[in-house]
């Protein structure tokens, strides 16, 4: 296909993704710093800068599928060393949610893990590790990661068999709640332009 | 018996470090001639030079030498030296145990040291057979000439003309202006360039120090600094510029349509034209290849309809001979013929065009008036590619240098497209994107940032033609995989080259040039718009690619130099240039052919003979040209030439002082 199709194609996600993020890709100049930055890079399909370079050519879709969008700590080390100001941890977090949305999520496991750790917090007010762990494993199939370091942590007290919750249980309720539904007008709008 | 002082310099530590120069100067008291030795830490320093003035006086010396660095560095310095305390300036030799002894021998104090002491005794043997020279002068004719008449050839002439001297431009093609004429917006600030070009053409043609002599080019140059004798060829126009008031009706009536040079071929014009109607002089002239009247002995139309009956079919080339204090070298470039690559199929695809074929479509006074319609179809292209480096940073099939300007004027055009067509989108394959000049990132940013070209960095392997558009296809090499795009049209930024005849050009006026044919400047760095020949100087991308705000400012140190020069009475010249013992000059002519100065003629002397009179031809240096290269002295068989200052006497005693010890 060539490039004018691809870009036709992936117009729509472009826009939506530019108005959702605010990112002015096309600053990019393609430098490298923040990969070059990136703790996670190593392990990550395409760089950091390659993730920019697609999203400024409009191959948002591409971008969308990577894996490299799921990897980013959101260290924030990219955006506050980019020469260009392009917040690029920021993109990617933009993309994450687009990708979610358009059920193209790369890296499932690590999707299935931010789900329990949203849903422990959601539950308790704050995290709850032994459930965060459980749940995952449950989640990702992998019943028996990291079991190991339980018996150690549980034993130094670092980790709590029982959940502990906050006080203010409906006020969290309400901040989720606010959360998601600004997150989704936010989208809404950025998907009807 | 001559009386030679020795001074050896320690430079410090620079010499001191491994020549033991107390021992130098020891060593030397006993050389043949040597009345006075010594030995000091700075000879050029004020107290050092005073030591060598007191020793001239004290001890009566008739000739000096100092051994310290190299000529280049201090000859000078101690030629007023010995000058102020008395001798001729060149009664004094220079022994270079610096740059050619210590610095060369760090580690080997003893050896250094016995070098050093040749090369003294060297030189004290030069210096024994040195005569008094005298320096020569020669007159100036306030008057420069310049060759070429774009932007550079203006403003050096306007320059110049401004500081009082009056100046020739030549120019080879019925107007100046040059490219800047052809180019429609210029970077980094999008300022027209019609405007801002039409009135320094205006002002060229007015000045009253400034004579435009277009159509015409230079045939002969002769002469030598300060007066160059210039035969110019005014090509024959057809058109008596006294009678011709630029009305226009010869043209209008002209049935003879030939594609025009100044449209690169877009357009057509007739037999009789000016090349653009803000041509300077606005006067037609007759392309006799195309013209009836020259061609078939027909027509005739416009004698028949020029109302001030200024045609004239009788007109024939003219040779004038004018004297030049100084000429100046603006003649230009050319672009690189992109057919060359068959990939990218331009001359094949109507399509594919030339960047300055752009500036022309996208040009208001342009074939589509502005407009910029693609020449198959005349339709409005929606998808345009440039490709950069074209010619440029390619040794195998174009240059291996950088054109300087294409990055900046590819950027510029990509930003004219998305301005006019707003539904367009633009694509630049590029290798690396170079804005090394004022406001230039920020202009290359805005191409990106707002007008939103897409860059992609890669060469472009080949265009193909699918239907009525153009796949170019190409790397991404930031993404690592290969892309085609669709495009209406492809724009190629064609490297600078110089100009077919420029290497003729410079033999015929007599300077140097470089492999790729554009004029070298006598120093890189410190001397750039000087040429190695006095008295030529250069403007302008005739020296090597560059772009308009370079080009006025060399302009500008070229009218400088040129000016200072004029601005003298007589000039100085180097009393070491060669002489012709004319008794013994067979008159072969080899040092004629050798000369690169050309300063050596043949000329026929009289001589008596055996009681009768007889002519031949003996070699002759004209000493104002000669620049004391020597090229002739070891070319002559019969060692009649001799290059003063650097005769064999004289060098054949050095060698002696080296090997008969
Ligand atoms: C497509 C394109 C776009 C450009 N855009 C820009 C821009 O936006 N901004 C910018 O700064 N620069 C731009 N440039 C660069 C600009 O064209 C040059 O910097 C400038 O023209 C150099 O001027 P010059 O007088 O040295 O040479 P030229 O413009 O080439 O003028 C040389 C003159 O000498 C004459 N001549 C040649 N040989 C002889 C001879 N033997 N005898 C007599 N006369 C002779 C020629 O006919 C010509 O009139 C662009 C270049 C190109 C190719
Ligand atoms: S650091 Fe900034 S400019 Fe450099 S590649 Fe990354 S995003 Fe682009
Ligand atoms: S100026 Fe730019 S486009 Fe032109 S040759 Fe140099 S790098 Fe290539």
């Amino acid at each position: 296909m060539t490039l004018n199709e691809l870009q036709q194609q992936g117009a729509m996600a472009t826009e939506t993704l530019e108005k959702l993020s605010q990112v002015e890709a096309r600053k990019c100049y393609q430098c490298g710093k923040c990969s070059a930055g990136c703790p996670v890079a190593e392990y990550m399909d395409i760089m950091p800068r390659q993730v920019m370079r697609l999203v400024q050519l409009g191959l948002t879709d591409e971008a969308l599928k990577s894996k490299a969008i799921w990897l980013c700590a959101t260290c924030d080390t990219c955006s506050t060393r980019c020469p260009r100001n392009v917040d690029i941890a920021h993109e990617m977090e933009t993309l994450r949610i687009l990708a979610k949305r358009k059920g193209i999520v790369g890296e499932k496991d690590i999707d299935k893990f931010h789900n329990v750790f949203l849903d422990m917090v959601k539950k308790f007010g704050r995290v709850y590790e032994v459930g965060l762990i459980v749940g995952r494993n449950v989640t990702t199939g992998k019943l028996f990661r990291d079991v190991n370091y339980g018996l150690p942590y549980l034993s130094k007290r670092k980790v709590h068999l029982l959940p502990e919750k906050v006080k203010a249980k409906d006020e969290i309720n309400r901040i989720f709640a606010k959360a998601e539904e600004y997150a989704l007008k936010e989208l809404k709008e950025a998907e009807n332009k | 018996m001559k009386k030679v002082g020795v001074f050896v310099c320690h430079c410090g530590s620079n010499i001191a470090h491994s020549v033991d120069c107390a021992k130098v100067a020891e060593t030397l008291k006993d050389f043949p001639n040597v009345a006075f030795s010594t030995d000091y830490k700075y000879m050029c320093s004020e107290p050092g030079q005073e030591l060598i003035k007191k020793a001239i006086k004290e001890q009566g010396l008739d000739r000096v030498v100092v051994c310290s660095c190299s000529p280049r560095m201090h000859e000078n310095t101690f030629r007023n030296c010995v000058a102020q305390a008395g001798l001729n300036p060149y009664m004094f030799e220079m022994a270079n145990i610096r740059e050619q002894c210590s610095w060369v021998h760090p580690d080997d104090m003893e050896k250094a040291t016995e070098k050093a002491i040749d090369l003294a005794k060297m030189a004290v043997s030069k210096v024994c057979y040195d005569e008094p020279l005298e320096k020569s002068y020669s007159p100036v004719t306030k008057r420069a000439l310049v060759v070429g008449g774009g932007i550079a050839g203006i403003q050096t002439a306007i320059d110049i003309a401004n500081n009082g001297f009056v100046v020739d431009i030549v120019e080879r093609t019925p107007s100046i202006g040059g490219k800047m004429s052809q180019i429609d917006k210029t970077f980094p600030t999008l300022d027209c360039s019609a405007c801002i070009l039409t009135p320094k053409m205006v002002e060229a043609s007015s000045h009253p120090n400034i004579n435009l002599i277009t159509f015409a080019e230079v045939e002969k140059v002769e002469g030598y600094v300060g007066n160059f004798d210039v035969t110019i060829r005014k090509k024959a126009r057809s058109v008596d510029m006294s009678k011709c008031t630029g009305c226009g009706t010869c043209w209008s009536k002209c049935p003879t349509k030939v594609p025009s040079e100044f449209e690169l071929g877009m357009s057509m014009r007739k037999a009789i034209y000016t090349p653009f109607p803000q041509a300077i002089p606005n006067k037609p002239v007759i392309d006799r290849e195309h013209c009836l009247k020259f061609t078939k002995g027909i027509c005739g139309v416009c004698s028949k309809v020029c109302p001030a009956g200024a045609i004239d079919y009788t007109i024939e080339d003219e040779l004038v001979t004018e004297r030049y204090g100084a000429i100046v070298m603006a003649t230009g470039y050319q672009l690189f013929d992109a057919s060359v690559y068959g990939e990218y199929g331009y001359g094949r695809y109507p399509d594919v065009i030339s960047g300055l074929q752009f500036e022309r479509l996208i040009n208001a006074s342009g074939p589509t008036m502005g407009h910029l319609l693609r020449p198959s179809d005349g339709k409005e292209p929606k998808n345009v590619v440039f490709i950069k480096c074209v010619g440029s940073r390619d040794e195998n099939k174009g240059k291996e240098y950088c054109s300087r300007t294409c990055c900046m004027y590819t950027a510029k055009q990509a930003t004219l497209v998305r301005d006019k067509i707003k539904d367009s989108k633009v694509y630049v394959f590029y290798m690396d994107v170079r804005t090394p000049g004022k406001g230039y990132e920020e202009f290359y940013n805005r191409t990106t940032e707002k007008y939103e070209a897409n860059y992609i960095r890669g060469r472009v392997s080949k265009i193909t033609q699918e239907g009525d558009k153009l796949l170019v296809h190409g790397e991404d090499t930031l993404l690592g995989r290969p892309v085609k795009v669709e495009a209406d049209m492809v724009v190629l930024a064609t490297a600078m080259v110089s100009n077919p005849d420029a290497a003729h050009l410079a033999q015929l006026v007599g300077f140097s040039y470089d492999k790729d044919g554009f004029y070298t400047e006598s120093h890189p760095k410190l001397a750039p718009v000087e040429t190695h020949t006095a008295g030529v100087f250069l403007a302008g991308a005739c020296q090597g690619p560059k772009d308009i705000p370079d080009t006025v400012a060399q302009a500008g140190a070229a009218a400088v130099k040129v000016t200072a020069l004029l601005s003298k009475d007589k000039l100085e010249t180097e009393p070491s240039v060669s002489v012709v013992d004319q008794k013994n000059c067979a008159g072969c002519g080899h040092c004629v052919n050798i000369c690169p100065y050309r300063a050596i003629s043949l000329e026929t002397i009289q001589e008596r003979v055996n009681g009768k009179t007889i002519e031949r031809k003996v070699a002759h240096v004209n000493s104002s040209l000669c620049r004391g290269c020597g090229a002739c002295t070891v070319t002559c068989r019969s060692s009649s030439i001799s290059l003063k200052h650097f005769t064999n006497k004289q060098i054949l005693a050095e060698v002696d002082a080296l090997c008969l010890q």
